[in-house]
């Protein structure tokens, strides 16, 4: 038998590393990988919780399903901007796209 | 309506003449002159009616009309001020109504209404004349005043005045119609403005008669003080009284009685122009002649008079203070007489005159003759207001004559210039001659006599021989020079061109003239003594007993004496005769032998005056007090403030306005806020991960301190 | 340590294995692949959790549509065909330090409830989790509401994707 924990810490530890990755990469691109890391975390979250608590209610799955689709919609829309941005200023890398500094 | 009610309101038709000409009728002569004369005709009626009444109770004196109000709330008691109508009264009341009348009436011709307006007079100034076209050649004509309606306000303004120290009660209101009066013969005085004499007699004026209002308000304020009370009914019983004569005033062994009396009296010396307040009177024939009439000659220098009558009965406890009234009433007859005689201005004559007869009441009442002072006041009033209308209407024939030959360097109010006037303005002429003589104490046939005789009469039968002396050498003195007044002026022929062309002022102007007169012929027949020779007791003497039961002791008639009625008419006779035979062939002022310099010049008082008075004032107030005390001392300490202030504003500037207030905490915060943004805005790199870390740090320690704050 | 364990603790090594590799490869082809693997890892778990459905649409959605379209991105990226230079920025030690803290901070939390150790309850016979799913996601009194609302927010990202990447020439 599987305790709950385990599937938590296991979502905790997937949601760490794509902060990690977020948080560290120069490539906009990766940080984008980062993000997905941590939408496909918070999904297990939500399957574990369904599961290990009343089945019949389909609430867990059913939110499940809209972070698909809403992951699918910020990753569309996100790598669109990263090729725009691309286009402009013929650079992907996170730290040189600063112009809204000081 | 009662008849205190209706003495109430006697004072008021002028009161409310003055408001509205001075709010609303001022543009209007024609409504201005009707709201006035209206006005003084409403109080003439209110007062011959009241007089009417009051002739008819028995005994007025000791139940007289009166009705009083509360005024001032005094501790426990209260203030009262109102009105009273006792035999005095009355009389009074008679003759100030009916003189009143009279010179509103003359004012309207006085001041030429009617006439154009000149194209160069002014206001201020005296009307100068105005051309206009006629018979096809030029022709100048009297114009009319240019503040026509500001005369007739003041006139009423001082009606009013009048009414309400005669009706008064006490000494406070008669005090305050005192002071109105006052006011308004500054105003009067000062009514041709533009004129440097006339604004200077105003103010000389003012300030004389002010000297005696000065000692007049402390003999009040004393009064009050020892007495409690202003009010006459209360004051002059027998309690009051005799407090009054034995209350030491610590004062040159004067009683209380004495003082007040005496300050009481200086009041009346500057009022009516007594000697040594006299200065002022001549000097206000600067003003037009009807102001001369009604304040110098009526009214207001009666008020004085009367102020003394009123108080009769407390003045006669001190024999000092009547000794003294009566030394200075004789020397000013005698003393304003001699120098009437060396006058050539036809006003100037009559306001020496004034003061001369006002010196004899004044002296009546020294000696104790209350009904004889009485008597003059008010036939002085009649005949003395007649004469200078006369006069006023004589100016006015000859500034015709001027206007008509153009010669503006002759003066119309020259004697020296008139003559023969008889025949060109012949109703001026008589009434004229009416009032000389009943100055003069024409026998029998002048109100003047009566009066006149009744004085020398009091005087010789009581023993004041000095007094009687002096009176009859003044009676003599008047004589004389009131004929070389009528002979100068009316008698001869013209002595210039000017007199040649005067003409005879219209009805405004002579009306009042011919009723005055038949008052200066007949109303000394009312006053006819019991024991005089053939005439007395077919007519009672309803003088001596209506006026004479004002006071509490009715007093005796004096018996009769041939001497000072030999007296009387050898002076008034002789002086007659003795002024005609003289002064009918001089014909300049150089054959005039009566024109000594002491006498021209009044005795070089006024000349004294300025070296003791009018001088120091003057060097007090511009050097003394202006330049030493104002100008030096005062600003002279705050200029030694100027430097201190100054420094310690600098001071404070530098020190601690600049660097702390400015510096420190305003570009100082300034700084560090802008020093702190600075640093701050390192934060804001524009690199999103660098953002996601801070805003990750934040989440972490915030969520930390949650955790340990609200569930631990 | 039942069976049911063992392939758990395998299939969790695995995807966090994959999950470490795409964070830290230089390559981003092979982040972008390595990220199939997590992902396919994921969609294990989900199988394991008898959240059938959820699986299969997590290889078909995540790994067939979204990791392509990353690795097109990654593709229309690059200015030639390597990566240059290294792979994480400057301060990635803080990135460390901060993922670090969230996973402890997260453990911490989860030690605090006690529901952690429950099990998981038997399935009733006869439950058909797809059909109830089905159910569940169109029945109005269910969440037919947020669906038609992520279908809305779908329809808005595929015209903004597109207008935002549109190539005006």
């Amino acid at each position: 038998m599987v305790p709950l924990s385990w599937y938590l810490i296991l979502a905790a530890a997937l949601f760490s590393i794509g902060l990690f990755g977020a948080l560290s990469r120069r490539n906009a691109v990766a940080i984008l990988l980062g993000i997905e890391l941590m939408l496909n975390a918070v999904n297990i979250n939500l399957a574990a919780f369904w599961r290990y608590g009343n089945v019949m209610d389909m609430a867990g799955q059913v939110f499940a399903i809209i972070v698909f689709a809403v992951a699918a919609a910020e990753v569309a829309v996100g790598l669109a901007l990263v090729i725009s941005v691309y286009r402009k200023r013929n650079t992907v890398i996170a730290d040189e796209i600063d112009l809204m500094k000081f | 309506m009662s008849i205190e009610l209706l003495i109430w309101l006697i004072p008021l038709p002028p009161a409310l003449a003055f408001f509205l000409i001075v709010l609303f009728t001022n543009r209007s002569k024609a409504l201005s002159h009707t709201v006035a004369v209206g006005a003084a005709l409403l109080s003439w009626l209110g007062s011959m009616i009241v007089f009417m009444r009051a002739l008819r109770v028995e005994h007025l004196g000791e139940h007289p009309f009166e009705s009083s109000v509360n005024w001032l709330a005094t501790g426990d008691t209260w203030l009262k001020v109102g009105v009273l109508v006792d035999p005095l009264t009355a009389a009074t009341l008679f003759f100030v109504a009916w003189t009143v009348l009279m010179i509103f009436i003359y004012s309207v011709g006085y001041h030429n209404y009617g006439q154009p307006e000149g194209e160069h007079d002014h206001a201020g100034l005296p009307p100068h004349g105005a051309t206009v076209e006629a018979h096809g050649h030029q022709h100048t004509v009297p114009s009319v005043e240019p503040i026509y309606s500001r005369f007739f306000a003041f006139i009423g303004l001082f009606a009013f005045g009048m009414f309400i120290l005669v009706l008064s009660d006490n000494l406070l209101t008669l005090f305050v119609g005192w002071e109105i009066m006052g006011l308004c013969s500054y105003l009067l005085i000062g009514f041709w403005y533009a004129k440097t004499s006339a604004r200077d007699a105003a103010v000389k004026a003012f300030m004389t008669t002010r000297v005696g209002d000065v000692f007049m308000l402390l003999g009040i304020v004393y009064l009050y003080s020892v007495t409690g009370t202003l009010s006459f009914r209360e004051i002059f019983t027998e309690d009051i009284l005799q407090t009054l004569a034995k209350v030491p005033s610590g004062f040159l062994g004067f009683s209380a009685a004495g003082l007040i009396g005496l300050l009481l009296f200086i009041g009346t010396v500057g009022k009516s122009a007594q000697f040594p307040l006299h200065v002022w009177l001549p000097d206000a024939m600067e003003g037009p002649t009807p102001v001369s009439a009604m304040i110098h000659a009526a009214t207001m220098v009666s008020a004085g008079v009367y102020a003394v009558i009123r108080m009769f009965p407390l003045l006669s406890l001190d024999p000092l203070t009547m000794t003294i009234i009566s030394f200075i009433g004789a020397f000013t007859a005698l003393f304003a007489a001699t120098i009437a005689v060396a006058q050539n201005d036809i006003k100037r004559v009559l306001a020496y005159s004034t003061i001369s007869q006002l010196g004899y009441m004044i002296a009546a009442l020294g000696i104790g003759a209350y009904v004889a002072a009485v008597f003059h006041l008010i036939t002085h009033a009649f005949f003395k207001a007649l004469l200078f209308l006369g006069s006023g209407s004589v100016i006015h024939g000859m500034e015709h004559g001027v206007l008509h030959t153009g010669n503006h360097e002759v003066d119309p109010q020259d004697m020296f210039n008139m003559g023969g006037l008889r025949k060109k303005m012949p109703i001026t002429f008589w009434t004229f001659l009416i009032g000389g003589f009943a100055l003069s104490g024409f026998p029998l046939v002048t109100a003047g006599f009566w009066s006149k005789d009744e004085i020398l009469a009091d005087a010789f039968g009581h023993g004041h021989w000095w007094v009687f002396g002096t009176l009859a050498i003044a009676a003599f003195l008047t004589a004389f020079y009131t004929m070389r007044q009528i002979t100068l002026t009316f008698l001869g022929e013209p002595r210039t061109k000017e007199a040649e062309h005067a003409q005879e002022t219209p009805w405004t102007m002579t009306l009042p003239l011919m009723i005055l007169s038949v008052f200066a012929i007949g109303y000394g027949w009312v006053g006819i003594p019991e024991h005089f020779p053939i005439l007395g007791g077919l007519v009672p003497n309803w003088i001596h007993e209506f006026v004479g039961g004002t006071l509490a002791e009715h007093p005796e008639s004096v018996a009769f004496n041939w001497i000072p009625l030999l007296t009387s008419l050898a002076v008034a006779l002789g002086g007659l005769i003795f002024g005609w035979l003289v002064y009918r062939n001089v014909q300049t002022p150089a054959e005039d032998n009566f024109q000594i310099p002491l006498l021209k010049n009044k005795y070089y008082f006024d000349e004294l005056y300025d070296f003791l008075f009018v001088k120091p004032a003057y060097w007090f107030a511009e050097t003394f007090v202006y330049k030493w005390m104002d100008k030096g001392l005062i600003d002279g300490i705050l200029h030694v403030f100027d430097p201190i202030t100054n420094g310690i504003g600098s001071f404070i500037r530098k020190y601690f306005d600049l660097p702390v207030i400015n510096q420190f905490f305003g570009d100082g915060s300034a700084e560090v806020t802008y020093w702190f943004g600075g640093k701050l805005r390192a934060i804001q790199t524009g690199r999103i991960q660098q953002y996601l870390m801070y805003a990750l740090l934040a989440f972490i320690a915030i969520g930390a301190a949650l955790y340990y704050f609200l569930l631990t | 340590m039942t069976g049911e364990q063992i392939i758990f603790l395998l299939v969790a090594l695995f995807t966090l294995g994959s999950g470490l590799m795409v964070v830290t490869t230089g390559n981003l082809i092979h982040a972008a692949l390595w990220l199939v693997s997590t992902l396919f890892g994921v969609a294990v778990v989900f199988a394991i959790l008898n959240a059938g459905f959820l699986a299969v649409v997590q290889v078909v959605v995540y790994i067939g549509a979204i990791a392509i379209l990353f690795i097109f991105a990654v593709m229309l990226t690059r200015k030639d065909m390597r990566d240059q230079g290294p792979q994480v920025n400057k301060n990635w030690w803080i990135g460390a330090l901060l993922s670090v803290l969230t996973f402890g901070g997260l453990y911490f939390l989860l030690q605090g409830w006690n529901g952690l150790s429950r099990t998981a309850a038997d399935i009733p016979s006869g439950f058909d989790a797809v059909a109830e799913l089905g159910t569940a996601l169109v029945s109005p009194d269910a969440y037919v509401l947020p669906f038609e609302v992520a279908s809305v927010l779908l329809v808005a990202a595929l015209v903004g994707a597109v207008y935002v990447a549109f190539n005006r020439k």
